[in-house]
């Protein structure tokens, strides 16, 4: 469903702040995977995915979803393929537009945007049955601010958005490390309802570790732009914190480095 | 008694005004509100729809067409301001200065010299001062009235649509409007053009009102449309909350804009001060919810109990 392809970026080259993100990156995902990625700090996992997305161009290497080469196309083309979460619960959304205009710009992507008009009243039933699955009382807020949603609330609000035209490609990037750790369950449980439903090739970026080995069927772990570590099924299941944390030291010869990681 | 009387005599050439350049504001609230962009294009294209519509109406054109004329050169101005930006990659607010400043070159151009004159008794024309006291439909306050429902009602339809919702969202948030698959550099051009369109239309109307076009007619034109939007947001932002109602606000805006200033005037102002107090006002409107927010944080910490210094 997914292939990244040799790919690699560098960032400022030629400069005294230049820094290789992506050192030849390899991946295949077939689809219904639901892989996690985890690393410490600029290893590069949020890069890897703004390149799937097309937020920077590649240096070199490929990227194919579906059989497409989008390796040259626009991010705002891409996104007819691609549902994202961002870590910022502000950027995901609209904050001056109502939770039913969101939703709506959302069902549009990939479409042409001509003089339709840009909510039917038969989306409004629909969105009002979907954000009941959320729980968390958006149903009967339909024309409300996005604005005055709690980050949370804004989060989950953005995964509906991601999934409501199936992608072919769903990027989670660390979209719960802002919240609380209430609401961060809240919102990884309504993730995996909603990826399972829709059988949604998936790769998410989190810093929790023990998220990252329950959650999904494949786990891989970054270092200075390379994937050290890939491990799925069964041998997955098996693993703890304890033996990530070894794998990481023996890959990478050092101790995992993130100041956000959480070993619980 | 006597300035109120004068006042009461001024207030439709006020309101006249107001309308028209309630239309001109309406399309700043576009750039300014909708799309989070400070666009002074508008000084150069308010100039360039009167320069055409003049030039057109004197060589016998209809004149609707020339007004529609009019709106499309107001387009292209936005255009290349837009284009600038988004090809070019140059800052909105430097892109629309160096539009303004060609502009100002092409508008004399267009009319030949620096101003030129449609006397309304030899010329046809949709508005004219003169008829502000008719009870007549060539009442600029009939015409331009009409025609500001008329647009509202257009532009409430438009940000309505699947491509209006699109580049509300572009002014809200562009990485969320790229990620749901925006073109968001097609919809910040489209929201210029639309702007600067709207801006140009209203500038050929106020040059047939006051029956001659000038290249210096924008002059300052996008402070008094800021004026137009904050005023109009200040006094009823708080009961306008629907879209339709908003751009009301800031046509309302710019007609009390316009019976300040006569009222100002009529108690004797020099006129020459009267665009430095345009730019005080819109610098203290602009500044209040940057004090208020800042008033608030400091209260927030002192209910909190924290030290001062903390």
């Amino acid at each position: 469903m997914l292939d990244i392809k040799n790919v690699e970026k560098t960032f400022n080259p030629g400069t005294i702040n230049e820094k290789k993100a992506l050192n030849g990156i390899n991946l295949h995902l077939d689809e219904g995977d639901f892989v996690t990625v985890i690393g410490g700090n600029g290893a590069g996992k949020s890069t890897m995915l703004n390149m799937v997305a097309g937020v920077y161009p590649v240096d070199c290497g490929n990227i194919v979803i579906d059989g497409f080469d989008v390796t040259r196309l626009p991010e705002y083309k891409r996104a007819k393929y691609l549902g994202r979460v961002f870590q910022d619960p502000m950027t995901g959304t609209a904050a001056d537009m109502q939770i039913e205009e969101n939703l709506a710009l959302a069902a549009r992507r990939g479409k042409t945007r001509l003089l339709r008009v840009g909510i039917t009243a038969k989306e409004r039933k629909e969105y009002k049955e979907l954000l009941k699955i959320l729980d968390l009382g958006l149903e009967e807020r339909l024309t409300a601010k996005v604005g005055l949603l709690s980050g949370g609330q804004r989060q989950a609000l953005t995964l509906l958005m991601a999934t409501l035209k199936k992608p072919k490609v769903l990027l989670l990037d660390e979209h719960t490390a802002a919240l609380d750790p209430k609401t961060a369950k809240k919102v990884l449980d309504i993730t995996e309802e909603i990826v399972q439903k829709n059988n949604l090739t998936t790769i998410m970026i989190t810093h929790n570790m023990a998220d990252a080995i329950r959650v999904g069927n494949r786990l891989i772990m970054m270092n200075n732009g390379k994937i050290i570590f890939d491990v799925s099924g069964e041998e997955k299941k098996k693993l703890t914190v304890a033996d990530l944390l070894e794998k990481f030291k023996i890959s990478a010869g050092e101790e995992l480095n993130n100041d956000r990681i959480l070993l619980s | 008694m006597e300035i109120l009387q004068q006042l009461l005599n001024a207030l439709p050439g006020s309101i006249s005004q107001g309308l028209i350049w309630g239309i001109m504001a309406i399309g700043v609230y576009i750039t300014y509100r909708v799309l989070d962009v400070a666009d002074l294009t508008v000084d150069g294209s308010f100039a360039t729809g009167g320069v055409v519509a003049v030039i057109l109406i004197l060589n016998g054109w209809n004149l609707w067409l020339s007004m529609l004329m009019a709106f499309i050169a107001g387009l292209l101005t936005g255009a290349i301001t837009g284009l600038l930006h988004t090809l070019m990659g140059i800052p909105p607010i430097l892109a629309g200065i160096l539009t303004q400043l060609s502009l100002y070159s092409i508008n004399l151009k267009i009319l030949g010299k620096a101003n030129q004159s449609v006397n309304v008794n030899q010329t046809d024309l949709l508005v004219s001062l003169r008829w502000v006291r008719e009870l007549a439909f060539h009442n600029p306050l009939i015409t331009v009235g009409i025609v500001v429902v008329i647009l509202i009602g257009i532009l409430y339809w438009f940000f309505g649509t699947e491509m209006g919702c699109g580049l509300r969202a572009t002014g809200a948030n562009l990485n969320m409007s790229r990620a749901q698959g925006i073109n968001t550099s097609f919809n910040k051009v489209l929201g210029i053009m639309l702007s600067n369109g709207l801006v140009a239309f209203a500038g050929a109307f106020l040059a047939q009102y006051q029956g001659f076009a000038d290249v210096k007619q924008g002059q300052g034109a996008i402070v008094i449309g800021l004026a137009a939007v904050i005023i109009g947001e200040a006094i009823f932002g708080k009961i306008f909350k629907n879209f339709a109602l908003r751009l009301l606000s800031v046509v309302l805006g710019s007609i009390v804009y316009y019976i300040v200033v006569q009222t100002v005037i009529t108690l004797g102002l020099d006129a020459n001060l009267l665009k430095l107090l345009s730019a005080v006002i819109v610098a203290i409107f602009l500044a209040i919810p940057y004090w208020k927010r800042e008033y608030k944080a400091k209260h927030m910490t002192k209910n909190k109990g924290g030290k001062v210094n903390a």
